[in-house]
């Protein structure tokens, strides 16, 4: 009989467990890399995008306070005063400021407000605290005897909270109607709407500009082929910035573009179009072209031209010889091009921030104002996290309807 | 050589010629006579202009110069979809995003038949290549020799004028192949289709065919029947190409109505039958099969001899291949069945090697093609 002695099966399964040792020590160092710069970012914007502690420190006692409030009218003078003596005590450490922006974020108009009250009752002595502090802050601004203004310092307060993914879809909870469409300001919504739809474009001239291209290319002897395939890879080797600087020099008002249509005579006056969603779509087909030409390319080399000559035997013409034989097989490398360039196109950030002004914004330059201008990082997290999961939910409806397995990227 | 095997020529190449560089000819004046329902096999090694031929028949490629007559119609001006000819790809072609059911439509689809006669004719091909149950699978999911067959019941689904087969068989293994060969003479002979059959396996062209073109240079050596290409190698080319020939080299010493007498040039003097040679003095070639040339003296006195050494032997199963050399240093290969009975040879043994005339031809030492 063939079967192994205990010995012969243990040495066996060392073997495979110091052979699997050894590709896992292979793989340390990426893994390490990986989860340091890729899955631990991730994961930390996810967290701070729910995760919001700075309200619950700077003022603990007061919202501790608060949750006894009945939220229908002014919460109570032990309330009140309690509220005044950590705005002294936060006035005293200069963080008032803090306090302020948290709160103006979550009610409008209230950072001055905050400032100013908190200037009034730092003047103050800390034993008249008890005695006039409440009085003093109701006195320091109107909104202090609003209740909506104490439910909003109540929501801010909370340590976790989903407050920034309603903010993100243009979502506000209000105290009585529950979760409703924010009426001032419809921004982030109608921004993600001209992301996709910007995408979305950019893919489709990227694949009407590509696909003739890599037909021509695969169909040439490779010597040809691969001399010309550099060329379309050599935006690769010259800086982002720069080709993205070049589309400057083209497109401004005094640009190369508009000089020629004028000095050729043309048109009468130069077009506006850098600073224009144009300039982003026209700039960013430009960058991601090799996206899609690379695995349409590979694709299409790998079809034998004795597909179309057999169909052709079998008497279909040219044209719907192509369309339903050819067309068909290039699907794989067709779609793959299409997820690289709509996807990379969704997240992309350089090239609208410096040729797209304010209307060719994305969704991308508003998470970065958001991490850079107004330092709501909990805000850019929740944008951030919220296209993400936008992403991975086109990435599965793709699969579900066309399937990944379908993708050839090379 | 034969030349028409019908009375009315159904395909007609005449004085065909093709370049792709406009310097070189890849195919000589190609002349072609081809009856209905005749299966041709274009024969040749890599590179002889064959597929060119079949390519230029199908459309694919344009003519240079010349003519090609379906039913004395040119069909050179025709695009490839009009011609009606079907054609079996070496790779298949079969589309991988169709179904073998969809596959077997496809031609009809574009020729707009009912729906009910295409699912008829699509059940009735199938059958005909005993795929019955494989209709909805996708070509990726059969095996080589099945995908030949829908390629095949393809080719065949829209009754073609001409069926075109580029080396059909030649990514199949041996057993397979065999088996394929059989399946197409057989739809052969059942639906009476004319085939053009590209190759470079000549046990395939001998095995099928009802004429063989051997093609070499781009141009035809011979275009005949499988037994008289054999049998009656009309040059030296031939007479290697197709199956294996022992070369004996020596000068006409006379020569008869059909047949010469040579003197080798180790002095022996042998008679043969005539082929491309002519005249008295001139170098000529004796070609003789290794299975015509015997060792044991079962002829006797009647046939020609030559003196040669025994070098070694090759055991290969159904017969034993003898190695030999002649005094002048020509090697000589003899093929005879494995026989118990056959004399025991041992190295550098001298044996008399002979072999009847009428099994041998003398041909020029030039490969020199026959004019058809």
């Amino acid at each position: 009989m063939s079967t192994l002695t205990t010995s012969e099966a243990s040495q066996a399964a060392g073997a495979r467990r110091k052979k699997r040792l050894n590709a896992f020590i292979f793989v340390v160092p990426l893994l390490l890399f990986i989860l340091l710069t890729f899955v631990a970012p991730i994961g930390s914007m996810l967290w701070r995008s729910v995760h919001h502690p700075i309200v619950a420190e700077l003022i603990p006692l007061t919202l501790a306070e608060l949750q006894h409030w009945d939220g229908q009218q002014i919460p109570d003078q032990k309330t009140l005063t309690l509220f005044a003596s950590e705005l002294h005590g936060l006035a005293k450490r200069r963080l008032s400021g803090k306090l302020a922006e948290e709160i103006n974020r979550s009610y409008a108009g209230m950072s001055s407000a905050v400032k100013s009250s908190a200037r009034k009752i730092g003047r103050l002595k800390p034993e008249q605290l008890p005695s006039q502090g409440a009085e003093t802050l109701l006195k320091a601004h109107r909104n202090w005897s609003k209740p909506e203004l104490w439910y909003a310092i109540q929501r801010a307060g909370q340590v976790y909270t989903y407050d920034y993914y309603l903010t993100a879809l243009d979502l506000e909870l209000h105290p009585d109607q529950g979760i409703q469409v924010r009426e001032d300001t419809q921004i982030y919504l109608q921004l993600y709407g001209k992301t996709l739809n910007m995408a979305l474009v950019i893919t489709l001239l990227c694949a009407l500009l590509g696909y003739p291209l890599a037909y021509y290319l695969a169909n040439l002897p490779e010597n040809r082929a691969n001399l010309l395939l550099v060329l379309v890879l050599l935006p690769f080797w010259t800086s982002l910035l720069v080709r993205t600087t070049a589309w400057i020099a083209l497109l401004q008002t005094n640009g190369v573009i508009n000089s020629f249509l004028l000095s050729a005579g043309l048109i009468g006056r130069p077009f506006e179009m850098l600073y224009t969603s144009f300039a982003t779509v026209v700039a960013m087909t430009h960058i991601l072209l090799p996206f899609m030409i690379l695995p349409l390319y590979s694709v299409m080399r790998g079809i034998d031209a004795s597909y179309l000559r057999a169909a052709m035997s079998l008497g279909a013409k040219p044209i719907p010889a192509f369309v339903r034989i050819y067309f068909p097989m290039t699907l794989p490398g067709l779609s793959a091009g299409a997820l690289l360039v709509f996807i990379i196109s969704v997240g992309y950030y350089i090239t609208p921030a410096l040729v797209g002004g304010t209307d060719g914004q994305m969704i991308s330059n508003i998470i970065a104002f958001h991490m850079q201008r107004s330092s709501n990082w909990e805000l850019a997290a929740a944008l951030g996290s919220l296209l993400l999961a936008l992403i991975l939910l086109l990435y599965w409806l793709y699969d579900r309807y066309v399937g990944a397995s379908n993708i050839k990227l090379g | 050589m034969a030349e028409q095997a019908g009375d009315i020529s159904f395909l007609q190449f005449t004085n065909v010629k093709k370049t792709y560089d406009h310097k070189n000819l890849v195919v000589k004046d190609f002349n072609l006579d081809v009856a209905q329902g005749e299966f041709i096999t274009l024969l040749g090694p890599s590179g002889s202009g064959k597929t060119t031929c079949l390519m230029m028949l199908a459309g694919f490629e344009d003519v240079t110069s010349g003519e090609i007559l379906i039913n004395g119609r040119s069909v050179t001006s025709i695009a490839p979809y009009a011609r009606n000819i079907g054609m079996v790809f070496q790779q298949y072609a079969l589309f991988p995003h169709m179904t073998i059911r969809e596959n077997l439509a496809y031609p009809l689809k574009i020729r707009k038949q009912p729906k009910a006669q295409i699912r008829a004719k699509v059940d009735e091909y199938l059958a005909l290549v005993e795929l019955q149950d494989f209709g909805n699978r996708y070509p990726g999911q059969l095996s080589g020799g099945q995908r030949q067959r829908v390629a095949l019941a393809r080719a065949l689904i829209f009754a073609p004028d001409i069926v075109l087969m580029d080396e059909p068989l030649g990514a199949l293994d041996k057993k397979l192949r065999e088996q394929m060969q059989f399946e197409i003479k057989r739809l052969h002979e059942q639906l009476g289709f004319t085939v053009i059959y590209v190759t470079h396996d000549q046990t395939e062209a001998l095995t099928m065919s009802d004429r063989i073109a051997v093609f070499n240079n781009g141009i035809v050596q011979q275009c005949a029947p499988p037994h008289v290409l054999y049998e009656r190698p009309a040059n030296l080319f031939v007479a290697d190409f197709i199956g294996e020939s022992n070369k004996l080299k020596g000068v006409i010493a006379s020569v008869a109505d059909d047949t010469v007498s040579v003197r080798l040039d180790d002095g022996a003097q042998v008679s043969t039958l005539r082929a491309n040679c002519s005249e008295i003095g001139l170098p000529t070639t004796v070609s003789v099969r290794p299975e015509k040339l015997t060792f044991t003296d079962r002829l006797g006195s009647a046939g020609n001899q030559v003196k040669a050494r025994f070098i070694t032997r090759h055991y290969v199963g159904e017969y034993i291949r003898y190695h030999f050399q002649t005094a002048d240093g020509t090697e000589l290969v003899v093929k005879n069945l494995n026989d118990s009975s056959a004399p025991q040879l041992s190295a550098q043994d001298e044996v008399a090697l002979a072999w009847l005339p009428q099994d041998s031809q003398a041909l020029d030492r030039q490969d020199v093609p026959t004019t058809l």
